[in-house]
């Protein structure tokens, strides 16, 4: 443990009301101790539950680890608080720009911007995302440390360079339990993959082939209107199915520590990536 | 299952309030073995689909490893169909028609409950 650590963390022990954590938090995701930097800061949100910078916190050490979606809940979180807060606002646009969503991700941008006009990161996103030569674009770093810049090598994810097969990219799961289909059960994105790691992708897909005609059909006899949603229980693992559109049907897989409810929220954001990805390519 | 048993598993499932009806059905063939329904739901219909639509979702669950469906339910704007597998190797669905205001919750857990009371 560097002395940095130890010193930060005296202090925390020592006064655990304090807000040093932030610090300390942040100095572990800059040292990639993710684990010990999510412990740090949920023991923190648990003493300082409405404190935005906590939040922050958390989502830049979930967007470091990869962990996108719960790194989305956080920065949500954040601007539910502070609805200014230029880091948060600055780690949405990241993450949307992941997942090619460049409208949102500009949208946030231009929020940050009225909200910090003198932040130079927050430009040269936006030439990232108006895929300018050269630019490359990371999750934000916090205001209180400008060494580590908003823009930098460590990622480099170009705007153009987003193939079809990433549909799903910044969504937890997507090469494994989430599943875009056409009408005939052909696949659009993303992939599935038994608990064993085995790829059923095309199998499982050729067995939905007609779920959306029939739940249709079922809900239209019943005078039950449209169907939003198709879910089930398994021994192993819940589904969720939703259409994004009349013509495609998307699954999302999970193990069942991920209770349903929460599988039908992750489920109406998938739907909704898809449906612009799939606008996009009329 | 007898049909007193089917009568008292129907019982159980229609007296949540919000329920609009329910049925037990074969799951081979999708005929009803036995209804309780109000006025107007075209059962027969319902049933079919209902099977269908389980074996759609019981090969692609068992294909994706997480074994077969225990649970499943149909989201609609003016209500819901819920289905739980009941019988000897499940070979029966328990089915219920919802409004949408109705506590999935309760009609789950009575679905699982006479589920139970099956043979």
């Amino acid at each position: 443990m560097s002395d940095d650590v130890k010193a930060l963390s005296a202090q925390l022990a020592s006064d655990p009301q304090s807000l040093v954590f932030l610090r300390l938090g942040e100095l572990l995701r800059q040292k990639r101790q993710f684990d010990a930097a999510t412990r740090v800061a949920q023991h923190g949100l648990e003493r300082h539950p409405h404190l935005a910078d906590a939040h922050d916190l958390l989502a830049r050490i979930f967007a470091d680890a990869h962990d996108y979606e719960h790194a989305f809940d956080e920065w949500d979180m954040t601007l539910r608080i502070a609805p200014q807060h230029t880091g948060a606002l600055k780690g949405l646009a990241f993450l949307y720009f992941k997942i090619g969503d460049l409208a949102q991700a500009e949208s946030h941008l231009q929020a940050a911007k009225d909200a910090a006009p003198d932040d130079p990161t927050i430009e040269q996103a936006f030439a990232v995302i108006r895929g300018e030569a050269g630019a490359t674009l990371a999750p934000p770093s916090p205001a209180a440390a400008p060494e580590q810049p908003h823009v930098s090598e460590r990622r480099s994810e170009s705007v153009s360079a987003l193939p079809d097969e990433r549909i799903f990219a910044g969504l937890e799961g997507a090469q494994e339990g989430l599943l875009l289909l056409d009408a005939a059960g052909l696949v659009l994105g993303g992939a599935l993959k038994t608990p064993e790691g085995k790829d059923v992708t095309d199998t499982v897909a050729a067995y939905l082939a007609g779920v959306s005609q029939e739940s249709a059909r079922a809900a239209r006899l019943l005078d039950l209107g449209s169907w939003r949603g198709l879910s089930a229980e398994g021994q192993g693992g819940h589904v969720y199915l939703v259409q994004p559109t009349p013509e495609s049907l998307l699954l999302l897989m999970r193990d069942r520590s991920l209770p349903l409810g929460r599988l039908g929220l992750l489920a109406q954001r998938a739907a909704q990536v898809a449906r612009q990805w799939l606008e996009r390519q009329r | 299952m007898t049909a007193p048993a089917l009568a008292r598993a129907l019982d159980l499932i229609t007296r949540v309030r919000g329920v609009r009806g329910a049925m037990v059905v074969s799951r081979s063939d999708g005929l009803i073995v036995a209804e309780q329904l109000m006025e107007g739901i075209k059962g027969s219909a319902v049933a079919a689909l209902a099977s269908s639509l389980a074996g759609r979702l019981h090969r692609a669950m068992v294909s994706a490893g997480l074994g077969p469906s225990q649970f499943w339910h149909l989201q609609c704007d003016h209500g819901a169909l819920l289905v739980v597998p009941a019988g000897s190797e499940a070979g029966l669905l328990l089915v219920a028609v919802t409004e949408a205001d109705v506590n999935v919750g309760l009609v789950r857990l009575e679905l699982l409950r006479a589920a139970e009371t099956a043979p």
